[in-house]
């Protein structure tokens, strides 16, 4: 019965060696079928006892990150072997340690070498750059100036006659000008030039040029676009001003000698320098390379130990320290099945740690209410997630998780009713089961991926059935097909073209256009084809919606019933069970019963008496019973009686369920009230002796740690009157809310088959209306966009839709 | 084809599975979950089927067909 219940759980005693501990708990760990609890709730984490353990386990996770980052930043590939290696031993833990400091401090002394020598080759290109163009510029001026000179004396004098004296002097002065070159960011040159020129009022002549190549930043491994400046300018004022705005612009300056032989030499210099620079960083970068390889190949085991350590130290922190120090006493959950499992682990646990006292595993007698444990394999955890995510059902109670695998794919059927759909769907999923191991061994990181992968076998069977619904909708695409033969036809005599005439459209009568032979299998093709189609199929999906809806609530209603006869409790089954079948029958079984009565009795013969069931119904609770129009007539005989005793039955039942339960369970306590206090007093008083003597003497036992006294429940009437009234008006508003809300089936299909009808006839009919070659090449073409959108729209979108309208509906 | 037909084959069919399908499952740990499947799966369909059935038994209203679809029909669907 492992998914119908949460299995047994027995709350169990765990006395382990301190040498044999930590042993121990990763043999558990690895066992996974144990629950801890912890016994120093009020401890702070600071103060627990394996506290340096954790810590260093922090610490050696910090080193480890830092070293996948710097794996990462290289693009090394890492090594997933995806093994998964038992927890290592405390002692090696400091070699573990050990190694990690090694590395680290290795990576930081690379990175710290690398980054000066970067600096320097960043400095020395920079300077390069600016010999390089700073003799372009110097030449250009000398040239220019020369040529000026030479070649349009006219000009010259025209410039001295404007300038006068002062021209002259400047020209004169300018030969003796100081000038400052550097590099700057690019972007950053335009507030600088504009800066340069307000600060010194024009009086700085700066020119500029571009370095073509970006260079790459030290520090943050960018690349940066950088651009040559030299600026000219006279007086020492003038200089200490321009340095300044240099400085706060972030531009380095570099020595530039004024000769141009100086300025040859230098750059000479400077080559060979980066030259050598250049070996050296690349020997750096082939080490660094070397270490981080040999550390990629370790890095997933690593992470993976240095996780269990951790893990076993927090559970270790949860264990109370005997007072002798010489043993861990910690308390777990776990299933009475496993409890022999986990008894051999603590055995063999023991066995490899070498210490000469067994560990000893003992249950204990509890009264605290044990967590659910619902054993689930890799094709039930998703329906047992979906169900969790709304709420985990207490201990015992009837898990509805294994009901759902079926009537969650089977609700989404219903809204997502599409043959074709349902087949790529299907074929989807089943490619993924398939391949399944191949894909959980190509571990992916998408999420999106992730989650289709993990609900695979909830896409097959939401396929499946969508592939059922569309057949019983007679929807492939948005299109029908006739297998058994339609119950209708147009006689040729009275569907004649003198008959029909001018209208454009002909209406069937199904008194002479039916056949009495039902389609026997989902719905008549006729419908595809007929302009009144929606009218038909909405009273047909509403009614389908209401009908389903009912009969899922009433299912649920007696999934209760089976958790009152589990736990014995009458007063529930009576007093609370029973009044919600009652009231649910009388209203919404009446409900279905009309429908049922509706579709068989009346033919259209009598379509127009036919009842409005929605006007019944509202009728029904109105207690009116007119006699026009004919469709909101009585039709039966007897039915306002009938109705009449249902709605009050109904009534009766919320009293029923509101009061009798509470009323009943004050009477019962207050019988009892007396006798259990002192009965549970002795029963404490013989666990602890049990305890003591489980101990073995040696040990003097910790006091039992606060359990019993959260164990007596109290009771009070006024509380349990509120609980029960929240639960009656809930239970009442959520019959009518949820067959209302289950009208969304109907609303959802309807959409579904619109939808993709209209992506039929608005994109694929295109080719199909035309004729000859032009239509081949029509439907060509035409096809990728509809078959794109019928996955993306239909498939993924309604898909998802459907599923969470399906979620709502199971909670 | 009478509508007595349709009914018995498809309330056989699904009751024959939903019936038998439970004691021919192997034993083994999920014994329980594929039986409640089966048995859900058996009502959920016969349900879905038994509605859809019903609902177009006697029809209320017919078709309302363009008249070049009831043309062809009389030609193509000719029984």
């Amino acid at each position: 019965m492992g998914l119908f219940r949460s299995e047994e759980m027995a709350l169990c005693q765990l006395f382990l060696q301190s040498e044999a501990a930590y042993a121990c708990i990763s043999e558990l760990g690895e066992l996974g079928l144990a629950q801890f609890r912890d016994l120093n709730p009020d401890v702070n984490a600071f103060q627990r006892k394996f506290v340096n353990e954790v810590r260093r386990c922090d610490e050696m996770e910090r080193k480890l990150r830092f070293l996948e980052k710097e794996i990462k930043k290289d693009e090394i590939p890492m090594l997933d072997t995806g093994d998964n290696p038992d927890a290592p031993a405390p002692r090696e833990m400091i070699d573990l340690e050990a190694t990690f400091e090694k590395l680290e401090n290795e990576m930081k002394e690379v990175n710290a070498n690398a980054e000066a020598l970067m600096r320097n080759f960043l400095e020395l290109t920079e300077l390069k750059h600016i010999l390089r163009k700073t003799q372009s510029f110097f030449e250009e001026a000398e040239h220019g100036y020369d040529h000026q000179a030479l070649s349009d004396p006219g000009m010259a004098d025209e410039h001295l006659g404007l300038l006068g004296e002062e021209g002259l002097r400047a020209a004169g002065q300018a030969l003796r000008l100081g000038f400052v070159a550097g590099v700057i960011h690019r972007e950053r040159l335009p507030a600088f030039e504009r800066m340069l020129w307000r600060a010194c009022h024009g009086n700085v002549f700066l020119k500029q040029a571009e370095i073509d190549t970006p260079l790459e930043d030290p520090v943050t491994g960018t690349q940066v676009n950088k651009t040559v400046f030299i600026i000219f300018f006279q007086g020492d004022q003038l200089k200490s001003r321009v340095q300044k705005i240099c400085e706060g612009f972030r531009a380095t300056l570099y020595p530039c000698p004024e000769t141009p032989a100086e300025r040859r030499e230098m750059a000479i210099g400077v080559m060979t320098r980066i030259e050598d620079l250049n070996t050296v960083l690349g020997q750096t970068q082939d080490h660094r390379h070397r270490v981080l390889v040999a550390a990629a190949k370790n890095i997933k085991v690593w992470y993976i130990k240095v996780c269990k350590i951790k893990a076993i130290y927090h559970t270790l922190n949860m264990f109370n320290l005997d007072v002798t120090q010489k043993c861990l006493i910690g308390e777990c959950w776990c299933s009475v099945a496993d409890l022999d499992r986990v008894q051999q682990a603590l055995r063999r646990a023991t066995e490899h740690s070498g210490s000469s006292v067994p560990s000893i595993l003992n249950r204990m007698a509890t009264k605290k209410r044990p967590p659910t444990f619902n054993r689930t394999n890799r094709f039930t955890s998703v329906f047992q997630g979906i169900v969790d995510a709304y709420g985990v059902a207490t201990y015992q109670e009837v898990n509805p998780a294994p009901y759902t695998i079926i009537s969650f794919p089977f609700l989404f059927s219903l809204m997502f009713g599409d043959t074709g759909h349902g087949t790529i769907m299907f074929l989807f999923a089943l490619w993924m089961v398939i391949k399944e191991k191949k894909l959980l061994a190509a571990k992916s990181d998408n999420e999106i991926w992730n989650m289709f992968f993990g609900g695979r076998y909830i896409i097959l069977l939401m396929g499946a059935f969508s592939i059922h619904a569309g057949i019983l909708y007679n929807d492939i695409f948005a299109k029908s097909m006739n297998i058994f033969g339609s119950a209708w036809y147009p006689n040729m005599t009275l569907y004649s073209p003198e008959h029909i005439g001018g209208h454009k459209e002909a209406t069937l009568d199904p008194r002479d256009a039916y056949d009495n032979n039902t389609y026997p299998f989902g719905m008549d093709p006729v419908w595809q084809l007929a302009k009144n189609k929606i009218p038909f199929l909405n009273s047909f999906k509403m009614k389908l919606s209401v009908i389903i809806g009912i009969s899922q609530m009433l299912f649920g209603v007696i999934l209760s019933a089976m958790n009152h006869r589990f736990f014995k409790d009458r007063i529930s089954f009576f007093f609370e069970f029973i009044p919600q079948v009652v009231f649910l029958l009388s209203i919404f079984g009446y409900l279905i019963g009309l429908i049922v009565f509706k579709w068989i009795a009346f033919d259209a013969s009598k379509s127009g008496i036919a009842p409005s069931l929605l006007i019944h119904l509202i009728n029904m609770f109105l207690m009116s019973y007119p006699t026009e129009p004919e469709s909101a007539t009585t039709f039966y005989s007897g039915q306002k009686f009938v109705q009449l005793i249902l709605l009050a039955v109904a009534v009766i039942c919320i009293p029923w369920m509101l009061v009798m339960k509470p009323v009943l369970l004050k009477m019962k306590h207050a019988k009892e009230g007396t006798g259990t206090i002192s009965a549970q007093h002795t029963t404490v008083t013989t666990e602890d002796g049990q305890v003591v003597e489980q101990g073995q003497g040696d040990h003097p036992v910790p006091p039992p740690p606060q359990t019993h006294a959260e164990d007596d429940e109290k009771f009070s009437f006024g509380e349990a009157m509120v609980h029960q009234s929240i639960h009656t008006i809930e239970y009442c508003l959520g019959c009518v809310s949820h067959t209302a809300s289950y009208l969304r089936l109907w609303a959802l299909s309807l959409a579904h088959a619109e939808l993709s009808e209209v992506l039929w006839n608005m994109v694929f009919a295109i080719g199909l209306k035309q004729n000859g070659i032009l239509g081949a090449v029509l439907i060509f073409m035409v096809f990728t966009p509809w078959a794109a959108l019928t996955v993306t729209i239909l498939l993924l979108m309604e898909g998802l839709s459907a599923f969470l309208h399906t979620l709502r509906l199971h909670w | 084809m009478g509508i007595l037909i349709p009914i018995i084959v498809m309330t056989l069919f699904w009751g024959l599975i939903g019936l038998i399908g439970p004691f021919i499952i192997p034993k083994g740990p999920n014994r329980w979950v594929v039986q409640v499947m089966i048995v859900m799966t058996c009502v959920c369909c016969w349900l879905f089927w038994a509605i859809t059935f019903l609902a177009q038994l006697n029809p209320l209203f017919g078709p309302m067909l363009e008249k070049k679809v009831v043309y062809l029909m009389q030609d193509v669907w000719k029984p």
